[in-house]
C-alpha cells in the first residue's frame, strides 16, 4: 500500500508562477500554461496545480467545494455531510479530457454550496468563512476517502498528480476565464505524492504555492493548531496556508503586516532600526513567535482581488517579477515570464522578506 | 554559426551547441528561453552570443570560453567557472560565480543574491565579477579570493550599493566598492579600507574594461566618486569554532 501524505514528510523543490491583471480583466489559463510549461525541469511530474480567480460569476455567491473522492462510498459518505451542513446549489464532476500521461485515482467533482443559516447562528461569533473553515477541516480529517481542495467562492483549485502543463490540459484550463492566476510545478522526492498533496494548497479562497523547505513547520503548526486548524498533510505549503488565513481573517492584519511577522527581520537589524521601525517589529516578534517562518521558501499567496508574493529573508529561493501595462507577472525563473511577456516594463527580483503585493483596482470583481 | 533554441529542451539545445562548436569558433544562439547549463565546460577559443533569457547554470565550469548575453541571465551564471570570460548585457541573478576560480564576468546592471558566493584564487588563478548596479544580500559570502568590483550605478549614495551581510565569513581576495559602505551593512569578518595606488591601478582596467562593453563613462565611473576596499579581517574567520590541533 502506498503510504499518502500525513504518513511521510516530503522536502520539495519546485516552480512557481502567477499573472494578475490589475484592472481586474480576465484570461483564460493558456498563458499561465505556457510560462510554467518553460520550468518543466524544476518539477518531476509528482504535482502540478493552478487557482483562478474570477471563473464562477455565475455562481459568485456560494462556495465552489473541490472534491476528490477514492470510490462512491466516500462520495455518498461526504454528499450526506453536505447536505447536512450546506444548501447545494449544483453538483457535478469537473470537466476533464484525457491525458495520457495522467491516470486518475479520483473522481473529482464540484459543488456550489451555501452553509445552512441556521445551523451558523446556531454558534456565537460564527462567520459564514469561520463554518467553511471548520467544515472543510471536518470533511478532510474525519471522511476517509474524501479530500476538499477547494472551498472558496468566485474561484477554484485544479490540481493533480503530473506536470503541471498536463494537469492544466487534463482540467481543460482554457475553458476558464480569471482575472489571477497562479501556477505550481512539484518536485516531491520522498513519496510518490499524492493529487491532494499537490499545490495549491488552499482554504476557502485563500490559495499557497510554494517553493522551499522551512524548518519551522512544528512551530507553526503548534501556533495554527492552538486557533482550531488541523494539519492533515504534514506539508510546509499546508501550514503555511493556515498561517496566512490566520493571520488575515482570524487576526485581521493588513497583508503586509503578515509578511513581516513570517519573514520577521533579525533581532540584530531591528536593534539598528530607529525607535518606531523597532517598536513595530518587536511587538511583532514578541506576540507571533510561532509564525515566524524559517528556512528557505518562495511563496505566492491568492485571495480574491490579489497576489502576495514572498521570499525568506534570507532570499534562499529565487523569485523574480515584471510588469507590463496593467499586467504583473511571477516566476521562479525569468524566462517563465518572458515567454509570455517577451518585452516587460519591468523586472526585478523579489527581495528576502519584502513582499510585493498586487491588488485589482476594482471592487466588483 | 546560428541555433534557434526556441521550444528546444536543455538536452536538444545543448548537444546542439556541442555539435556545432567545432565547426565554427562564433555561436549564435536565438530565443534561448530558460534552457539549463548552456555553454557549461566550454572550452578556450569558443565564443557564444545569447539571445533571449539563458537559464540556470549558464557556463558552468567554463574552461575559457567568452560568453556574451544580450538580456538578462537567471542563477547561477559561472558556476565553478575555470577560466573564460562572461558579459552580461543586463542583471544577474543569484549566486553568479558560485566558487569559481578563474576568469572574468562583467554585468552591466546589478546582481542578486549571494553573488560571487565562496570564490578562490590559488597561485596563477584569480577570478573577476565586476557589477554596474547594485548587489543583492550576502555579496561575497565565505569568499576566500578573487576580486569583486561593485559599481552601484544608479544606487543611493548613503544607502550605499549593498544588501546586508556583505562579505560575511570571508577569508580571502577583495571587493572594491564605488561610494559608501553603511557599517552596518558589513560583517564582522571583514574591514573596510582605503584603496592603494595599485588597487586603483587595478580598478582603472576594470572600469575601463566595462565602459569598453557596455559603452560607460570612465572618466565619470572613475572619478566622480571614491573606491573603497573590503578585505577580510582574519584569516580564519571561524577558527574559534574549531578544535585545536
Amino acid at each position: 500500500m502506498l503510504k499518502k501524505e500525513g504518513e511521510v514528510r516530503i522536502p520539495a523543490g519546485c516552480a512557481i508562477a502567477a499573472m494578475i491583471s490589475r484592472k481586474g480583466e480576465k484570461f483564460t489559463g493558456e498563458d499561465i500554461i505556457r510560462s510554467i510549461a518553460v520550468m518543466h525541469d524544476r518539477s518531476n511530474g509528482l504535482g502540478g496545480g493552478f487557482a483562478a480567480y474570477g471563473i464562477y460569476p455565475d455562481y459568485k455567491d456560494f462556495y465552489a467545494f473541490h472534491i476528490f473522492y477514492d470510490d462512491h462510498d466516500c462520495l455518498r459518505n461526504c454528499e450526506a455531510y453536505l447536505a447536512e451542513h450546506f444548501e447545494i446549489e449544483s453538483a457535478g464532476r469537473i470537466p476533464t479530457r484525457k491525458v495520457d500521461t495522467i491516470e486518475s485515482p479520483h473522481l473529482i467533482w464540484r459543488y456550489f454550496v451555501k452553509p445552512k443559516s441556521y445551523k451558523v447562528a446556531m454558534h456565537k461569533g460564527m462567520t459564514d468563512d469561520e463554518y467553511i473553515v471548520r467544515c472543510v477541516t471536518a470533511i478532510n480529517a474525519t471522511i476517509d476517502g474524501a479530500f476538499v481542495f477547494s472551498s472558496g467562492k468566485n474561484m477554484g483549485c485544479f490540481k493533480a498528480n503530473g506536470f503541471p502543463e498536463e494537469v492544466g490540459d487534463f482540467y481543460m484550463l482554457e475553458n476558464y476565464k480569471g482575472y489571477s492566476w497562479t501556477c505550481h510545478g512539484r518536485f516531491p522526492t520522498n513519496t510518490p505524492g499524492w493529487w491532494g498533496g499537490a499545490h495549491p494548497m488552499s482554504i476557502r479562497d485563500l490559495t499557497v504555492i510554494h517553493n522551499g523547505e522551512i524548518s519551522s513547520y512544528d512551530a507553526n503548526r503548534r501556533n495554527v493548531e492552538q486557533f482550531g486548524y488541523k494539519c492533515t498533510l504534514m506539508t510546509d505549503t499546508e501550514v503555511m496556508t493556515y498561517l496566512c488565513d490566520m493571520l488575515m481573517r482570524k487576526h485581521h492584519l493588513p497583508k503586509e503586516t503578515v509578511a513581516h511577522i513570517m519573514t520577521a527581520p533579525t533581532w540584530e537589524q531591528i536593534n539598528n532600526m530607529e525607535p518606531d521601525k523597532k517598536a513595530y517589529y518587536t511587538a511583532l516578534r514578541t506576540v507571533y513567535p510561532g509564525a515566524l517562518v524559517n528556512g528557505p521558501f518562495s511563496i505566492i499567496v491568492g485571495y480574491t482581488g490579489g497576489l502576495m508574493a514572498l521570499n525568506d529573508r534570507l532570499k534562499l529561493r529565487s523569485l523574480m517579477a515584471a510588469e507590463k501595462d496593467d499586467m504583473v507577472y511571477f516566476a521562479s525563473e525569468e524566462s517563465a515570464i518572458r515567454v509570455i511577456c517577451p518585452d516587460p516594463d519591468k523586472v526585478w527580483s523579489v527581495g528576502g522578506g519584502e513582499p510585493v503585493i498586487v491588488n485589482v483596482e476594482r471592487s466588483d470583481i | 554559426m546560428k541555433i534557434n533554441a526556441l521550444n528546444k529542451s536543455f538536452q536538444e539545445l545543448n548537444a546542439a551547441i556541442k555539435k556545432a562548436q567545432n565547426t565554427t569558433s562564433l555561436l549564435e544562439i536565438q530565443n534561448a528561453a530558460g534552457q539549463r547549463y548552456i555553454a557549461a565546460g566550454m572550452e578556450k577559443g569558443r565564443v557564444v552570443h545569447i539571445y533571449g533569457t539563458p537559464g540556470n547554470d549558464l557556463a558552468a565550469y567554463n574552461c575559457g570560453a567568452e560568453i556574451e548575453v544580450f538580456g538578462n541571465a537567471q542563477d547561477q551564471v559561472a558556476n565553478t567557472m575555470d577560466g573564460g570570460k562572461i558579459i552580461i548585457h543586463g542583471r544577474i541573478g543569484d549566486a553568479a560565480g558560485y566558487a569559481m576560480r578563474d576568469g572574468d564576468i562583467y554585468v552591466m546592471n546589478e546582481c542578486g543574491y549571494r553573488c560571487g558566493i565562496h570564490m578562490k584564487e590559488y597561485m596563477g588563478k584569480s577570478p573577476l565579477i565586476v557589477i554596474g548596479g547594485g548587489a543583492g544580500d550576502f555579496l561575497g559570502e565565505y569568499m576566500a579570493g578573487g576580486t569583486i568590483v561593485l559599481l552601484g550605478i544608479g544606487c543611493n549614495r548613503t544607502m550605499g550599493s549593498m544588501g546586508h551581510y556583505c562579505a560575511t565569513g570571508i577569508h580571502g581576495g577583495r571587493l572594491y566598492v564605488r561610494g559608501q559602505v553603511p557599517g552596518d551593512k558589513i560583517s564582522k569578518e571583514a574591514k573596510v579600507v582605503p584603496c592603494t595606488a595599485e588597487d586603483l591601478e587595478k580598478i582603472a582596467v576594470y572600469v575601463k574594461n566595462y565602459c569598453e562593453y557596455f559603452n560607460g563613462n570612465f572618466n565619470k565611473l572613475m572619478y566622480e566618486d571614491e573606491f573603497v576596499k573590503i578585505v577580510p579581517a582574519s584569516s580564519r574567520p571561524y577558527k574559534a569554532v574549531y578544535v585545536n590541533n
